[in-house]
C-alpha cells in the first residue's frame, strides 16, 4: 500500500468527524478488552507465561542464524522447498514464479499480514493472476479496496450496513431481495460465494504465525477454517513468513499460544490450530502437492543489535492497538501504513524508514497500557521514545516543535528562571481557564483543543508543592526525632 | 551472494559477536533435542475422571455438543442419532480408521458410508481423533488416510470420535504422543487442533458460528 504515514495528522482529524468510523470503532472496546482481561484473569500463570514466551523470543534472536539453517533443513527433508527473500521484491517474485509454474489463474489466500507488507495481491494482479482474500473481513476489505484497519480483525472500521451495501454491489447473481440486515446473512452469503472459489485456485497462500526449527512445521492460528480450506485444497501450499517467526521447539508454541488467543480474542484457544509439516505424504488422499516456504527478511535482520531488537518477538496479536487510545479514537486508517496502533508506530519506521513516519511515534500519548497488555513484554513507549529521540536527531521534527523544546531546555537548565517564570505563568493560566478551569481553545494548541478540552493548571506549580511537602516531612522528622 | 547467504551473514555479525559460537551451538542442539516444557497450567492436572469432566465442559464452553457411547460398536447408532435429530441426510463421510472401522456400519442399514477426501460434497463427516486436551477443550487431528484432513473442515457438520482415555490434561501432552506415533523431530502431514466449531468475529466484532469450516462440531467419546 502507499505509505501515507506522514499525513497521519490530518488522516487522525478526519477519522475524528467521520460518524461512521467513530460508530464502529466502538466495537474495539466491546469487542476485545474485556474478553482478554477475563481469559487472563482465567489463567494463573498467564503472567509467569508472558515472562517465558519474552524468554523463548529472545533466547530464538539470539541463535536466530542456527535456528533458521536447522528449520530449513528440516523442511527439506519433509519434501517442502524453503526459498529465501532478502526484500519485499524477492518475495514477489518468488510467489509469482511459483503460481506461473503451477498454472493458475488465481490465488486464494489465507489471512496474512507479512502479504500485505510485500504488497503480493497489486503484484499478483498486475502480472495476470487474480488474488482472492478468504477470510471475511480481508474479504469485504478486498471488495472495496481497502486495505486491514486492524492486524486481526482487518474490517473493524466498518458496519453491517457497509458490508451488505458491498456485497449487493459485487454479488449480483443472487436475488435482489434478500434479506441481508443480519450478520449471520452476510456470514453465510460470504460463505457460499468462497465455496466455489476454494476447489479454484491451484495456488494457496498463507502466513505464519510460527516456523518451528525442531520439525520444520509452518503454523497458523485462525478461527473461520478458510485458511486450512486454502491451503489444504490447493496442489501448492505457499507459505509466505519472516524470520522471527522461528521458535525452537513444539512445546515453544504451546507456551506462546497459550498467550496469543487470550491476548488477541480472548479465547482460551482459536478455533483450529494447524501445523503443516511439507507436501501431501506417499497414500495421502489429500492436502497439497507441492509446500513452499517464502523466508522473508526486509529489513528484520538490521533491527537485530538495536534497539528495536525487542519488536522482533511480537506475535501479532493486535492487544496494544485494541487498548490504545489513540487507535480507538482514530481507527487503524490514519496510520497511513500496513501496521497500525504502537506496534505499528515502532515497526513501520524500522521497515520504512524514519523520515516518512515520523509522525507515528509521536502518535501515542504514553499512557503505557500497550506495554501493560503486550504478551511478549515489548517496551512499546520506551521504542516509540526512541523513534522521537532519531527524528530530533535527524531534525524532521516540525520546527514549533523543536522551538517549544528548545525554550523549554533553556529554562530547565536555569532552574532559578523556570521558577520564576511558572509562578507567574500558572496562575495567569488558572485566572484563563475560567470556572470550568479548562480551554476550550489555546494559541499554538488548537491540535489539541479541537477535539478536547485542555485542563487548566490550578493552584500552586509541582516545585512549589514538593518544597512545601519536604518542608512539612522534615518537620515531622524533627518532631518524631525529639 | 545468494539472498541466503546474505541474510545469514547479516544475522550472524550481530549473534556472534562476543560470544563463544561453539557455546551458542551446543545451546541450540541442547534444546532441540531436549524440548523444554516451561510452564504448563495447573488446570488440567486433574485426576481421570476430572480431566474428562474439564474437557467436556471446555468443549462446551466453545460451542462442541458432547455425547457419550459404552464402546465401539455404539458409535453407528450414535451418528444415526445425531443426523436424524438435526434432520441431516443419512450419509456421512469417513477415512479409513480402523477403531472406526471395526464399529460395524452396517448395523445402521438406511446409512450411506462414503471413504476418502471429502470433494465439498458431504454434509456429515465423522473423523477419530488424536487425542483431546482437557485445558482447552480441544480435539488434535492427524492426517492421512485414516482421517483426511478435508473431512475436519468441507462439512457442514463435523463428528469425532474421541477415546476417554485419550483426553490428556496439556496441549504437551498432544507432543508426547506425536513423538511416540512418528519419533522425534517428525510430524504428520498436517496436525489440526480443533476447538469447538468455526467462527467469525468480523462483521462488527459479533462472533458468529459456522463461518468457512463445519457449522457444527459433535464429539463422542468412548468409555471403553
Ligand atoms: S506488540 Fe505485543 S501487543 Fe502488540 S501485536 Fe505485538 S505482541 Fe501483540
Amino acid at each position: 500500500m502507499q505509505l501515507t504515514s506522514d499525513r497521519f495528522k490530518q488522516q487522525a482529524q478526519k477519522a475524528l468527524v467521520d460518524a461512521q468510523l467513530q460508530r464502529a470503532l466502538l466495537n474495539v472496546e466491546k469487542g476485545f478488552i474485556g474478553k482478554r482481561q477475563m481469559a487472563a484473569d482465567a489463567l494463573p500463570e498467564f503472567e509467569a507465561l508472558r515472562d517465558n514466551a519474552r524468554d523463548i523470543k529472545n533466547h530464538t534472536l539470539a541463535h536466530l542464524d542456527l535456528y533458521l539453517e536447522a528449520y530449513e533443513k528440516k523442511v527439506t527433508e519433509a519434501g517442502g522447498i524453503v526459498h529465501w527473500a532478502e526484500n519485499a521484491e524477492d518475495a514477489r517474485r518468488i510467489v509469482l514464479d511459483i503460481c506461473r509454474k503451477a498454472g493458475t489463474k488465481t490465488v486464494n489466500k489465507g489471512k496474512s499480514m507479512i502479504t500485505e507488507e510485500i504488497d503480493l495481491n497489486d503484484y499478483l494482479a498486475a502480472n495476470g493472476i487474480t488474488p482472492v482474500e478468504t477470510d471475511l473481513g480481508e474479504y469485504i476489505i478486498q471488495l472495496r479496496g481497502e486495505h486491514p484497519s486492524h492486524i486481526i480483525a482487518p474490517a473493524v472500521h466498518l458496519n453491517k450496513e457497509q458490508v451488505e451495501g458491498d456485497f449487493r454491489r459485487v454479488h449480483t447473481h443472487l436475488a435482489e431481495a434478500r434479506d441481508l440486515s443480519e450478520p449471520a446473512a452476510l456470514l453465510s452469503e460470504a460463505r457460499e460465494v468462497l465455496r466455489k472459489q476454494y476447489f479454484e485456485a491451484k495456488v494457496g497462500i498463507t502466513g505464519a504465525n510460527f516456523l518451528i526449527a525442531e520439525t520444520g512445521s509452518s503454523v497458523i492460528v485462525t478461527n473461520e477454517g478458510n485458511g486450512d480450506l486454502t491451503q489444504t485444497l490447493a496442489d501448492v501450499h505457499v507459505v509466505v513468513a519472516s524470520i522471527e517467526k522461528m521458535v525452537p521447539t513444539l512445546e515453544d508454541t504451546a507456551q506462546i499460544l497459550r498467550l496469543l488467543a487470550r491476548s488477541a480474542t480472548g479465547q482460551d484457544m482459536s478455533c483450529y490450530t494447524t501445523y503443516s509439516t511439507g507436501p501431501r505424504r506417499e497414500g495421502d488422499p489429500d492436502g497439497p502437492k507441492e509446500y513452499h516456504v517464502v523466508l522473508l527478511d526486509n529489513g528484520r535482520s538490521s533491527m537485530l543489535g538495536t534497539e528495536y531488537q525487542e519488536m522482533l518477538r511480537c506475535i501479532r496479536c493486535g492487544a496494544c492497538m485494541n487498548h490504545c487510545p489513540v487507535y480507538q479514537s482514530v481507527g487503524g486508517h490514519a496510520y497511513g501504513s500496513v501496521y497500525p496502533g504502537p506496534m505499528g508506530a515502532v515497526l513501520t519506521p524500522s521497515l520504512n524508514g524514519i523520515e516518512k513516519t515520523g509522525q507515528l511515534p509521536n502518535a501515542s500519548t504514553f499512557c503505557g497500557r500497550c506495554e501493560a497488555v503486550c504478551p511478549m513484554r515489548i517496551p512499546l513507549p520506551k521504542m516509540m521514545r526512541h523513534w522521537r529521540e532519531r527524528e530530533f536527531e535527524k531534525h524532521l521534527t516540525p520546527a514549533t516543535a523543536r522551538y517549544g523544546l528548545k525554550l523549554w531546555a533553556f529554562f530547565a537548565k536555569r532552574p532559578k528562571l523556570y521558577r520564576l517564570a511558572v509562578s507567574f505563568g500558572i496562575p495567569a493560566l488558572s485566572a484563563l481557564g475560567g470556572t470550568k478551569h479548562r480551554f476550550r481553545a489555546l494559541p499554538f494548541a488548537g491540535g489539541w483543543t479541537r477535539h478536547r478540552d485542555l485542563p487548566a493548571p490550578e493552584g500552586r506549580t509541582f516545585q512549589q508543592q514538593w518544597q512545601q511537602r519536604e518542608a512539612l516531612k522534615q518537620n515531622v522528622d524533627q518532631k518524631r526525632a525529639a | 551472494m545468494s539472498a541466503r547467504d546474505s541474510i545469514l551473514t547479516k544475522i550472524r555479525q550481530v549473534n556472534v559477536a562476543g560470544s563463544d559460537d561453539t557455546a551458542r551451538k551446543q545451546a541450540v542442539a541442547a534444546r532441540l533435542s531436549d524440548s523444554p516444557r516451561g510452564i504448563v497450567p495447573a488446570r488440567g492436572q486433574l485426576p481421570d475422571s476430572e480431566r474428562r469432566a474439564l474437557f467436556e465442559a471446555m468443549a462446551q464452553k466453545f460451542a462442541a455438543t458432547i455425547s457419550s457411547v459404552a464402546d465401539y460398536s455404539d458409535i453407528p447408532r450414535a451418528v444415526s442419532g445425531y443426523l436424524r435429530e438435526h434432520n441431516l441426510p443419512a450419509d456421512i463421510r469417513i477415512g479409513d480408521d480402523e477403531r472406526l472401522a471395526k464399529a460395524g456400519w452396517d448395523k445402521e442399514r438406511t446409512l450411506e458410508i462414503r471413504h476418502g477426501a471429502s470433494d465439498g460434497g458431504d454434509m456429515t463427516a465423522v473423523s477419530h481423533a488424536l487425542a483431546g486436551i482437557a485445558e482447552t477443550g480441544t480435539v488434535a487431528l492427524a492426517s492421512g488416510t485414516d482421517n483426511p484432513t478435508t473431512l475436519n473442515f468441507l462439512p457442514e457438520h463435523h463428528i469425532v470420535v474421541l477415546k476417554a482415555s485419550d483426553i490428556d490434561g496439556d496441549l504437551e501432552s498432544i507432543w508426547d504422543r506425536l513423538r511416540e506415533k512418528f519419533g522425534k523431530g517428525q510430524m504428520p502431514r498436517a496436525l489440526n487442533l480443533v476447538t469447538g466449531p468455526s467462527r467469525s468475529g468480523d462483521i462488527e466484532q459479533k462472533i458468529l458460528l459456522g463461518a468457512h469450516g463445519p457449522r457444527a462440531l459433535h464429539l463422542i467419546i468412548v468409555d471403553e
